[in-house]
């Protein structure tokens, strides 16, 4: 369709109201949505720059570029707001603020104004975390041990701590409007066996929200007092036991990882259905298994202290509920592997992405695997390794997720359509370079390097570099769907309601739609993914 | 309405679940030191006053039964009883504060604050150390409850006079009921607070 | 501090005629194996990485032929498949299996990691903010290198002045967490002379990544006459001394007259405690009860002991338990607790500490740690003679 400029724009949610007014006290939580893709992308370029430093400074062996006190804060900021203030909120608070009303046949949340709160929360907890990097930063890396965090660290611990307790309640309102939205506004025949599973996906992800995020809060917040006050809960030599730290942080901070990567399966199940035009194999089964991962994600959290001193018969017990965790992710991968299967395949760019994200996240869940197993965990734990297996499942998996999803959904959100040749040259500059900066890092961490290391012995050099080259092909990766993103902004080719053909009641309406979203609310009489009706369908006149 | 009214009412269900975990990170550091430093649980628990534990939990079961009756009163649109019974919460509420600080202050006279003003006398057998992560779960524990009863307070507050303006009826009253959840959820955490910080022990002092 | 320690201890893998391989020769995969475990932990980590790579490649491989063989122009109708039961049986059964396979024997290499050889020889280990301090029993003490001899079982006790530390050995494939207030431990077993890193593994501050060393192994007659090379006796006669000086001799007597329990042959042994419970008598306990003994005390004592928390740091403890255990084990040239009045204080920094009641015939004082403010009953003057 031609964007000539005699036709009037029919009104959508961007064009409804202009003002920087009715964008900051917005309750349309599709406004929302990109209010949180604006903030988390800078703070994900923020965190990627303190990547880029500890890349930079592990090119040589010595601790030549920063000072050891710097090195340590960069990776312990870049831990803090790479987990809590991209990860974390990126696919439910960009994509699922924007599409679970829509996929649910809703006008908007169950709780619009707590959407906004909790907008706002982010941001509060965002500059005061900000705040507490500029003046000095935190260097208790972003998982707070004590007795360091609590005693002996010079930096503003207390802060950062504020900064990101202030921030879990931005998930936990999320969390809370995700659930009660899924439970009570369902369009009529909206059963629960049609929902989309993106729905499933992030429902899974908001039970843990809800559950888990208040945990690391009240942990948080007993470092900040006993570093204020002097008391020693967490401190040994006042009594306190370092360990019931441990438990208390990874109790939700295992979960966490959940939180992250749930979302991001459920953009994959979406995209592999519509790129294969297909049902997805054993809806079911996929279903459950996020609900699976959900509940066992919360046994699991002391396999984080294989060597911490924990008991034998506590070590075994959680290592046996580890590898039960990881059949859910097992069963998704061969059923969206089972879906490509007599599919109609095409390879449009969020189809790169999400097979992309089932090769590596199937690396990264097997070395996850590896580190289940208590024996091989012993060696490995604290080292490069470990950063590796995390960065396969985050970066290789969930990054890959949220790129691949703003590569679906980015004509529902924009109207417009991006280049396709820059965004397939992005998705391979992202997979090429990211493979390229962790896959060596798997073996200098069997070699021995352990991690948090500001200098380290000369041998594991070559590796090092290997990794840091493949960072600067991942920088590039990333910063190009910045620029055709915003280019397609002003000069794309409207994409239509749905470019894609993709089932869904989101395609269902305008691109962009409007700030209701629907005309009427719809009705839904078919199973999610019903490929072969719309695939036997005349094309749909294009809604104007 | 009906389905906002549902609507409000899970989410602040969900809220109060999340209110339980963030608790429960407290009790559950409390519960394993209680095992491990039994004797300076016992005497830790000794150096409280039951009185005023006993009155501040009686205190907060009246405002509990006056909150109901708000919520009754905002069920029927009786302007009067609600803003009535809603200001006996608040005041029942700014009580049981006023006694916390009673108790605080009694605690930092007698040097039963940790960190900041730590010299107790009759520790018995206990070792200090371990009494005084006692007292630090009691400061972080009440200290928590105390900050939901202000933020309680402050939520009746706003309720009394929306009230007073007549915001509520019969057929709209949905947020005196969820602040009513609210209000019993804080009352239900201080019913286990006080047992397991005053009751530790078979024997005190007068 | 070990700011430089990477440049000047560049430890690098020797190859069979001891020359440094240049940085492309060998790239290695793997650390050296120069303990009994490395092995088992290194077959363990192929197994995995086998199947990592056939399950990768298997998904990759069915994904690229289905996107090959199934794209639109060749496939332009899918064909809708609901699922099917048989399968997701299959692909839940098969993996739950091999996942249940790999917890067995890692369970088993963890076992046998947690189980120190009863005749393993021990070396205790403190780490603090950044550097280990490594205490031989036989006396001598060595900073962030440590000696051990090839193929005698060796167990590293090891506690932690400050923060959280953790003793890394790649060579050695062990690792353990180094904790303030408690004792952890790690075994191993050397089976190649050479000197490997040893590395802090968990993040401990600034110079965290300073804190690193090395793993002297050596064969058994030069690591004898290498421990007999320091000036200082075994640690078990500095415990001695300390438990001299410290009066822990007074109560602690082996004639069965004392106020404590007598500690020879208790070291290792179950012990009774008056609330019923039995715990046994490991570094852990006998260092809990120098710090805190009211926590667990024996059935039939009064809990009369003052504490000694901090007076005695942990290099201090360390001999004592290294006493008690020696008594426990009935090592000769060691002095059973006989409380002496001719006993020369200890050359540690002194602190002051209250004049007990002093003997009436003008012996050097004994002095007796000051009663903790919260024991009812402090110690009464010294019977001993």
């Amino acid at each position: 369709m031609a964007t000539a400029a005699t036709v009037p724009e029919k009104t959508n949610y961007l064009n409804a109201d202009y003002g920087i007014k009715s964008w900051l006290l917005t309750t349309d939580h599709k406004r929302i949505a990109l209010l949180y893709l604006a903030s988390i992308t800078a703070f994900f370029f923020l965190g990627g720059f303190f990547a880029m430093l500890i890349r930079l400074e592990l090119l040589t062996p010595a601790g030549d570029l920063l000072q050891a006190d710097t090195y340590n804060k960069v990776f312990s900021m870049h831990g803090i707001i790479m987990v809590f203030f991209f990860l974390i909120p990126s696919v439910p608070a960009v994509l699922g603020n924007f599409l679970v009303p829509m996929m649910v046949g809703a006008k908007d949340l169950a709780f619009p104004r707590i959407n906004l709160l909790s907008w706002y929360i982010y941001i509060l907890g965002g500059c005061i975390t900000l705040y507490a990097m500029i003046t000095g930063g935190v260097d208790t890396g972003w998982t707070f041990y004590t007795p360091f965090s609590t005693t002996f660290s010079n930096t503003n611990v207390v802060l950062a701590a504020v900064g990101v307790f202030i921030n879990g309640f931005s998930s936990i309102f999320t969390g809370l409007n995700f659930i009660v939205t899924i439970h009570r506004m369902r369009a009529p025949g909206l059963t629960w066996n049609r929902l989309p599973l993106f729905l499933w996906s992030n429902y899974a992800a908001a039970v843990i929200m809800v559950l888990g995020t208040p945990v690391v809060a009240i942990t948080l917040l007993l470092v900040a007092f006993e570093r204020l006050f002097h008391f020693g809960i967490f401190n040994a030599q006042l009594g306190g036991d370092p360990l019931l730290f441990q438990h208390l942080f990874w109790f939700y901070s295992h979960p966490a990882v959940y939180i992250m990567i749930l979302p991001g399966m459920g953009v994959i199940s979406e995209v592999i259905c519509c790129f294969s035009r297909k049902r997805v194999f054993g809806y079911d089964f996929v279903a459950l298994a996020s609900i699976g991962i959900a509940v066992l994600g919360f046994l699991v959290w002391a396999h984080h202290m294989f060597v911490a001193g924990i008991s034998l018969y506590a070590a075994l017990v959680f290592s046996i509920l580890t590898m039960f965790v990881a059949i859910p992710s097992a069963i998704k991968v061969f059923n969206w592997t089972a879906t490509m299967y007599k599919g109609s395949i095409r390879l449009d760019t969020p189809m790169l992405y999400a097979i992309g994200f089932i090769g590596l996240f199937t690396i990264g869940g097997l070395t996850g695997v590896f580190l289940a197993a208590l024996g091989i965990d012993v060696h490995v734990t604290d080292t490069y390794f470990i950063v590796a297996h995390f960065h396969y499942v985050m970066v290789g998996g969930m990054v890959m997720a949220y790129m691949c999803g703003l590569h679906f959904w980015w004509p529902k959100i924009s109207g417009k359509m991006y280049p396709e040749f820059w965004s397939k040259i992005s998705a391979l500059l992202v997979f090429i370079g990211f493979n390229l900066t962790f896959f060596p890092q798997f073996i200098v961490g069997y070699l021995g390097m352990p991690r948090r290391y500001h200098a380290y012995p000369p041998e594991y050099q070559v590796l090092n570099v290997l990794s840091t080259a493949g960072a600067s092909v991942l920088a590039v990766g990333y910063l190009l769907p910045m620029i055709y993103f915003a280019w397609s902004l002003k000069y794309g080719p409207d994409a239509g309601n749905n470019p894609w053909r993709a089932a869904g009641l989101e395609w269902q309406t305008s691109s962009p739609p409007p700030t209701f979203n629907f005309d009427e609310t719809p009705v839904v009489t078919t199973e999610a993914y019903n490929y072969d009706e719309i695939d036997n369908q005349p094309q749909e006149a294009e809604v104007v | 309405m009906d389905q906002q009214h549902e609507t409000a009412t899970m989410g602040m269900w969900l809220f109060l679940v999340t209110e339980i975990m963030f608790f429960g990170g407290m009790f559950c550091a409390y519960l394993v030191y209680r095992y491990n430093y039994f004797t300076a649980w016992d005497v830790g628990s000794q150096h409280m006053e039951i009185k005023w534990g006993a009155i501040n939990t009686v205190v907060l079961i009246c405002s509990s039964l006056t909150m109901v009756l708000a919520v009754h009163a905002a069920k029927l649109g009786n302007k009067k009883m609600i803003v009535f019974f809603l200001f006996l919460t608040i005041l029942l509420g700014a009580a049981f504060l006023g006694i916390k600080a009673v108790e605080y202050t009694n605690h930092w006279n007698a040097g039963e604050v940790p960190g900041l003003n730590w010299h107790p006398s009759e520790l018995g057998n206990a070792d200090p150390r371990h009494v005084a992560i006692f007292f630090s779960l009691y400061f972080c524990m009440t200290g928590m409850h105390a900050l939901h009863m202000v933020i309680g307070i402050g939520l009746l507050t706003w309720l009394l006079i929306r009230a007073q303006k007549g915001d509520f009826t019969s057929e709209y009253n949905s947020p005196v009921e969820m602040t009513g959840l609210y209000w019993h959820f804080v009352d239900v955490v201080w019913i286990y607070l006080f047992p397991l910080l005053y009751l530790v022990s078979h024997h005190h002092h007068s | 501090m070990n700011q430089d320690a990477h440049k000047q201890r560049p430890l690098t893998i020797h190859d069979k005629d001891g020359l440094r391989p240049n940085m492309w020769q060998n790239l290695p995969l793997f650390p050296e194996r120069a303990s009994t475990i490395a092995g088992h932990v290194d077959a363990l980590f192929l197994f995995l990485v086998a199947i990592t790579i056939f399950f990768t490649l298997l998904v990759a491989a069915l994904i690229v032929v289905f996107a090959i063989r199934y794209r639109k122009d060749r496939q332009p109708q899918a064909q809708q498949i609901h699922g099917s039961m048989a399968l997701e049986i299959t692909w839940t059964v098969i993996p739950l299996a091999i996942t249940m396979v790999i917890f067995v024997w890692g369970a088993a290499i963890y076992f046998m990691e947690s189980r120190p050889p009863k005749d393993a020889m021990e070396i205790y280990a403190v780490g603090k903010q950044w550097m280990w301090k490594f205490q031989h029993v036989e006396g001598p003490r060595e900073i962030n290198t440590l000696h051990v001899p090839i193929d005698r079982d060796v167990r590293l006790i090891m506690t932690s002045q400050d923060v959280i530390h953790d003793v890394f050995v790649p060579a050695f494939r062990v690792k353990a967490d180094v904790l303030p207030g408690r004792y952890t431990s790690i075994w191993f077993r050397a089976t190649k002379p050479g000197r490997y890193h040893l590395f802090c593994a968990e993040y401990c501050g600034t110079q965290h990544s300073g804190m690193i060393g090395e793993v002297v192994v050596m064969d058994q007659a030069e690591y004898a006459a290498w421990t007999q090379s320091g000036a200082d006796g075994s640690l078990a006669s500095t415990g001695e001394k300390y438990f001299q000086h410290y009066g822990c001799a007074t109560c602690h007597r082996a004639d069965m007259a004392g106020r404590g329990p007598n500690l020879v042959g208790v070291f290792g042994k179950p012990q009774l405690l008056e609330d019923g419970r039995t715990v046994s008598a490991d570094e852990t306990y006998v260092r809990e009860s120098i710090l805190n003994p009211g926590a667990k005390i024996v059935g039939g004592y009064k809990n009369i002991m003052p504490t000694f928390e901090g007076q005695i740091d942990e290099d201090g403890l360390i001999a004592l338990v290294q006493y008690v255990k020696a008594l426990g084990n009935g090592t000769a040239n060691v002095p059973v607790p006989v409380a002496n009045p001719d006993a020369a204080p200890y050359p540690v920094a002194p602190k002051p500490e209250p004049q007990m009641a002093k003997p009436d015939n003008n012996t050097p004082t004994q002095q007796t740690a000051p009663a903790a403010p919260t024991k009812k009953q402090g110690p009464t003057a010294p019977s001993g003679k």
